[in-house]
């Protein structure tokens, strides 16, 4: 069971109980739906952008633990950030949790974000934990769907 | 009071035996396996058998003159009078065989709907269906002007017949109808439904896929027109599976995938086809997967077929009355007469959660959609776990998936 604990950490299962930005956003100028044609799970993102900075950014949805925490903690991560340092972090997020980033000794700036490293070794969860990314990243490629597919 | 002891008489030891994957265990634990509905394990006497298929048997079907051609037809054919005698169908060749359920529905939906379905016609299916008993259907309705039409169902996850037969009119093409559903478990009136629409004059689609691993399936005493089941949900490999189609129609409709097999005689000018069931069966078939469905078929009447199916059907009882009782647990389909499947949420948990929880204890069920979104969308869900049975499953087995959602229930606490 020590691989579980690894996955549902506290963090993820606060953010899950309590997740941060989980609303609409009437003024959004980007949006995208998500989808998970495995699970049926949907997910809206809204993002606020000023200029060349994310000012503000939400999601609605349903979805598993793993989704709903990991599109949590990515808006908290992505506002007031610049569109090349969230598609750095897009970059380095999406590398983290298919294996092709070492978050011990490769360099990156995920912060708080390395606690989903554990989806690694549950491979039938990494698209439940990449797809608010990759909704927040056609939506900000003026795509108005995203699919874990 | 639900007892923990067996109460009847079925050898379960023996049984379990005769399974091997059911011994291995996972992440560390022992495996239990609660994943029927998806797709059942394969005991060693059909494992054997396509050991000596594969290694002393092979060659195609129905072309050579050369022995092994011979006996591979021999074995072939004797699968399809297997299943015959299985579903107690008048004939051999009214058994087509098919890659699984999705093809045989597929198989009718485009080789009857053809030839008998127009614009303005309406096709029936039902509000509890899986995927392959809809979009297929969809598919045929849209390129031939139809439309369908969906019989409803109660809270529990039942039919409503009334409603059904006011469905029914002189437009109404097909009707196409679970036996029982995959998502819910409910088992359907399937004669009565079946009745009523011969009253019109009108055919019957059933899918039959979760019901012929869980009761005796007579397609003659259903008066059904057509019965489509997978191989690899009754113990037999994934890749066969079964069209059961009356005669009469199977002869009236023309062929849905064209190629070799399924041809009389061919110039570039015009084709003959095969006579039944070469018709329909375009290509090499999966020859072992088929005779392997034969193999379990032998197997299932080698053991004590009825007391097997009694034995599971007390287990769905006990495993339904132990999770009732957790609190948080709500059971979504709670039709009266129910098979197999054990459909369930948990308050404030998501059931992608529950299923990697309960895997990580080496429980094995599925959790999602189920392939049957508008039974979601009916419930107000996005998705369910499910616990389904086999006759080798256990009572001890039913109490570590209630003990597994405890654990479930204080991780998300």
């Amino acid at each position: 069971m020590s691989e579980l604990n690894d996955l549902y950490q506290e963090v993820i299962l606060e953010h899950n109980k309590n997740p941060r930005n989980f609303h609409e956003m009437p003024d959004a100028n980007y949006r995208a739906d998500g989808h998970n044609p495995l699970c049926g799970d949907q997910l809206k993102v809204f993002l606020r952008v000023d200029g060349d900075v994310i000012a503000d950014v939400s999601f609605t949805g349903s979805g598993c633990a793993i989704s709903k925490a990991s599109a949590s903690m990515m808006t908290q991560a992505l506002k007031g950030k610049t569109r090349e340092e969230a598609e750095t972090l897009f970059d380095e997020f999406h590398r983290m949790v298919t294996g092709k980033l070492d978050i011990e000794t490769d360099e990156n700036v995920l912060g708080k974000l390395r606690i989903f490293a554990g989806v690694l070794e549950f491979p039938a969860r990494v698209k439940c934990a990449s797809l608010s990314w990759h909704t927040v990243h056609a939506a900000l490629h003026g795509e108005e769907d995203a699919s874990t597919e | 009071m639900v007892s923990a002891k067996q109460t009847s008489d079925f050898d379960l030891d023996t049984v379990r035996a005769d399974f091997p994957v059911l011994s291995r265990k996972v992440h560390g634990e022992q495996l239990s396996y609660l994943d029927n509905a998806s797709s059942s394990q394969v005991p060693n006497a059909v494992i054997e058998r396509e050991i000596k298929y594969l290694s002393e048997e092979h060659s195609n079907v129905h072309r050579g003159v050369h022995t092994l051609s011979q006996i591979a037809t021999n074995e072939f054919e004797r699968a399809r009078e297997s299943v015959r005698a299985f579903i107690n169908a008048a004939e051999a060749k009214e058994c087509i065989f098919v890659r699984g359920c999705t093809e045989g529905i597929n198989l009718v939906a485009n080789g009857y709907g053809r030839k008998f379905i127009n614009e303005g016609d309406e096709i029936l299916v039902s509000q509890m269906e899986h995927h392959a008993n809809i979009v297929p259907w969809q598919m045929i309705a849209e390129q031939r002007g139809a439309r369908i039409r969906v019989i409803p169902m109660n809270e529990n996850g039942e039919l409503i017949i009334d409603e059904y037969e006011n469905l029914l009119n002189e437009r109404t093409r097909m009707v196409a109808v679970a036996h029982v559903s995959n998502a819910l478990g409910t088992v359907n009136p399937i004669r009565e439904v079946i009745a009523t629409a011969h009253k019109f004059g009108i055919p019957v689609c059933v899918d039959g896929a979760q019901a012929v691993p869980h009761f005796r399936v007579d397609v003659r005493d259903l008066d059904a027109d057509f019965y489509a089941f997978s191989g690899h949900k009754m113990f037999a490999p994934t890749g066969s599976g079964v069209v059961y189609g009356k005669q009469e129609w199977l002869e009236k409709m023309d062929p849905w995938q064209g190629g070799g097999s399924m041809i009389r005689y061919v110039t570039f000018e015009k084709t003959r086809y095969a006579g039944l069931p070469e018709k329909f069966e375009a290509g090499t078939p999966a020859i072992e997967s088929q005779i392997g469905l034969g193999a379990a078929i032998d197997y299932l009447n080698s053991i004590d077929l009825d007391a097997a199916f009694a034995w599971e059907h007390e287990l769905l009882g006990y495993a339904t009355e132990k999770l009732s009782a957790i609190e948080g647990v709500r059971i979504i389909g709670t039709a009266k007469n129910k098979a197999s499947v054990l459909s369930f949420t948990i308050e404030g948990v998501h059931p992608h959660d529950i299923g990697t929880i309960l895997d990580q204890q080496g429980i094995a069920i599925r959790a999602g959609h189920h392939c049957a979104q508008p039974v979601m969308q009916f419930f107000g869900i996005p998705a369910t776990a499910r616990a389904s049975f086999a006759f080798y499953n256990t009572k001890e087995e039913a109490d570590r998936l209630a003990e597994a959602i405890e654990k479930v229930i204080q991780v998300f606490g």
